[in-house]
């Protein structure tokens, strides 16, 4: 109970952290804005190519409609994976740089709460915005149904979001472990992003004659794991991928914290 | 309330704090005096379970501090030497984060921050930014931090640092009046501060303590010692002699002039004040006495002074170069 006030107590002060500088508002307009313009381009060709199956369809025969799950909104997500491996970094670099210079992490750290609930709430509040991101991309998504009259699959989107939101939360894990080792945002930034980087890059050792060692360096690619989920599979191992890297974030960041005070 | 029991903390080869050792009972005011660097803030980052000791024991109101952190943190309210202030958000926002993370219940919450701002006469700035706020304000929002879960144990890191000399005074009266009901232990380097605010003194170099004892009882056995700085119009060699036959001065040198002024620096016997003996000598030597003041010792004196068994003697060896750091 008192666990649970604590770290909602630093979520609440993190939110306010983020909007009350400029760093939420400009990852949310970065964030939505490009969002849009895939979306706007992914429509625009998606009605070229509906169009041109049409004739084809009329000349030779065949399917007459294209999937809007497959050509639209698979893609956009994968962008916005692309996004999230920029935008993360910003979000996560403050979180325990900022408080060792300011000198605050002596008041959480003499305050009755545990580094742990420190640890977590800052990781929550990452990811709530990170969370709230999505939310204002999917607005663009949900206009469809007002607009079309054969709407997409929902289940492929929700899935989608979901793997969006859990590759985002393996770089807010990481990425917040990386901001304890410093007292300087920038590096934390820097040093985040590359890992981040590192993370994205594993999963391309995959390929059709890559050896078994290959295979096994491509699984703990971040990306080869959202593909399923952005096609609609539900895959128990694919969560299980990112809740692992998340929770492994989550306690090296919590050791790092631990370990700095044994060694100051 | 407070125990401490041959306390160690090592930082890879150097030692911060050696074997230091020392009780606060409750309701005490407890002054920590040392030189920068002589272990007090270590000492004080232990006593609030920031960092855990080396060796040795301590305990917050019965509670050890490395077994039960947890209940020492809900007892003790820590001032750093730097205030740990969010500059983003206003003195208000800021002590209601900070009484939710030290537990204050919901309840509760409002009127402890009144009282904590009232206490520490914060209330006037309650919704600007703690960014915009002056040195001494924001000392004073520290301060409000500290006290604002009610704790039974202060631990106070310098808390006049940079403040001017009337919000020090408003500082020292605030902390004299949260003796009694709160065990407070603070740390200075100024002399003075302890004598005027605190029961009790622990006097802390390199690690060790070097002594312990009451304001009084420091400044009896510093009594008249130190230096005093006499601003004589007359001939240097002829001022000199006039000062130096004064029965109980140890030494006199000429420090500078100016117009036909000389300026000395006398020296005497710990224990005795020559002063009045001074003055009159001067002006019996028929020269112009046009000023005469007390030098405090400086801390490399006193320490000096308590580490030395014979005390006449240090006074010669301890020329300081400057007067009371204050």
């Amino acid at each position: 109970m008192t666990a649970l006030r604590n770290v909602a107590a630093i979520v609440q002060k993190e939110w306010h952290h983020y909007f009350g500088s400029p760093i939420a508002w400009v990852a949310l307009f970065v964030w939505t804005l490009l969002f849009g313009i895939f979306f706007y381009f992914g429509i625009t060709f998606f009605l070229e190519m509906s169009m041109r199956a049409s004739q084809q369809a009329m000349q030779y025969g065949g399917p007459t409609r294209l999937s809007l799950n497959e050509m639209l909104i698979r893609p956009v997500i994968q962008n916005m994976a692309v996004v999230a491996l920029f935008i993360a970094p910003m979000l996560t670099m403050r979180l325990f740089a900022e408080e060792k210079r300011q000198g605050t992490l002596e008041l959480l750290a003499t305050s009755p709460l545990s580094d742990l609930q420190v640890v977590i709430g800052k990781f929550l509040s990452a990811s709530g915005l990170y969370l709230l991101m999505i939310l204002a991309g999917l607005v663009n998504v949900a206009l469809m149904w007002t607009y079309t009259e054969n709407p997409p699959e929902w289940a492929p989107i929700v899935t989608g979001a979901l793997g969006l939101l859990l590759l985002g939360g393996s770089f807010l894990a990481m990425g917040t472990f990386v901001s304890t080792l410093t007292r300087n945002q920038i590096v934390a930034g820097i040093l985040s992003f590359c890992l981040f980087l590192g993370m994205w890059t594993l999963g391309w050792a995959d390929s059709p004659t890559a050896g078994p060692v290959m295979k096994a360096v491509s699984y703990l690619g971040v990306t080869s794991h959202l593909e399923d989920l952005a096609k609609g599979v539900l895959d128990l191992k694919d969560i299980v991928f990112y809740l692992s890297v998340i929770i492994f974030g989550l306690f090296l960041a919590h050791q790092s914290i631990e370990s700095q005070r044994w060694r100051a | 309330m407070i125990e401490v029991e041959s306390l160690t903390k090592r930082y890879g080869r150097a030692t911060a704090v050696d074997g230091v050792s020392f009780r606060v009972e409750k309701g005490e005011i407890l002054g920590f005096l040392g030189p920068n660097g002589a272990g007090k803030t270590t000492t004080m980052r232990i006593l609030t379970c920031y960092l855990p000791p080396t060796g040795g024991t301590a305990r917050v109101g019965g509670y050890d501090v490395f077994e039960q952190p947890m209940e020492v943190r809900r007892r003790v309210g820590y001032l750093p030497e730097t205030p740990p202030l969010y500059p983003d958000m206003e003195v208000e926002e800021y002590l209601g984060f900070c009484a939710k993370i030290k537990g204050v219940a919901p309840k509760e919450r409002r009127s402890r921050i009144g009282d904590a701002m009232e206490k520490t006469r914060v209330g006037d700035v309650r919704s600007t930014l703690i960014g915009k706020l002056s040195k001494g304000y924001r000392q004073r929002v520290g301060l409000a931090q500290a006290i604002l879960h009610n704790p039974d144990v202060l631990i106070l890191d310098e808390p006049t640092a940079g403040l001017d000399p009337k919000q020090i005074i408003e500082t020292r009266e605030l902390i004299r009046g949260l003796g009694g009901d709160h065990t407070v232990i603070l740390s200075t380097h100024i002399l003075p501060e302890v004598s005027m605010t605190c029961g009790r003194v622990v006097i802390i170099n390199n690690g060790r303590v070097v002594a312990e004892d009451s304001p009084e009882n420091l400044t009896r056995r510093l009594a008249g010692a130190g230096t005093l700085r006499l601003e004589i119009r007359g001939d240097e060699s002829a001022v000199l002699e006039a000062v130096r036959g004064v029965a109980g001065v140890l030494a006199a040198h000429v420090r500078g002039g100016h117009d036909g002024a000389v300026i000395v620096d006398v020296e005497a016997e710990a224990g005795t004040d020559v002063r009045a003996d001074l003055a009159r000598a001067v002006v019996g030597g028929g020269h112009g006495l046009l000023g005469l003041e007390q030098h405090g010792m400086s801390l490399e004196e006193i320490f000096l002074h308590l580490t030395t068994t014979d005390e006449t003697e240090a006074t010669g060896a301890a020329e300081g170069e400057g007067g009371m750091p204050s």
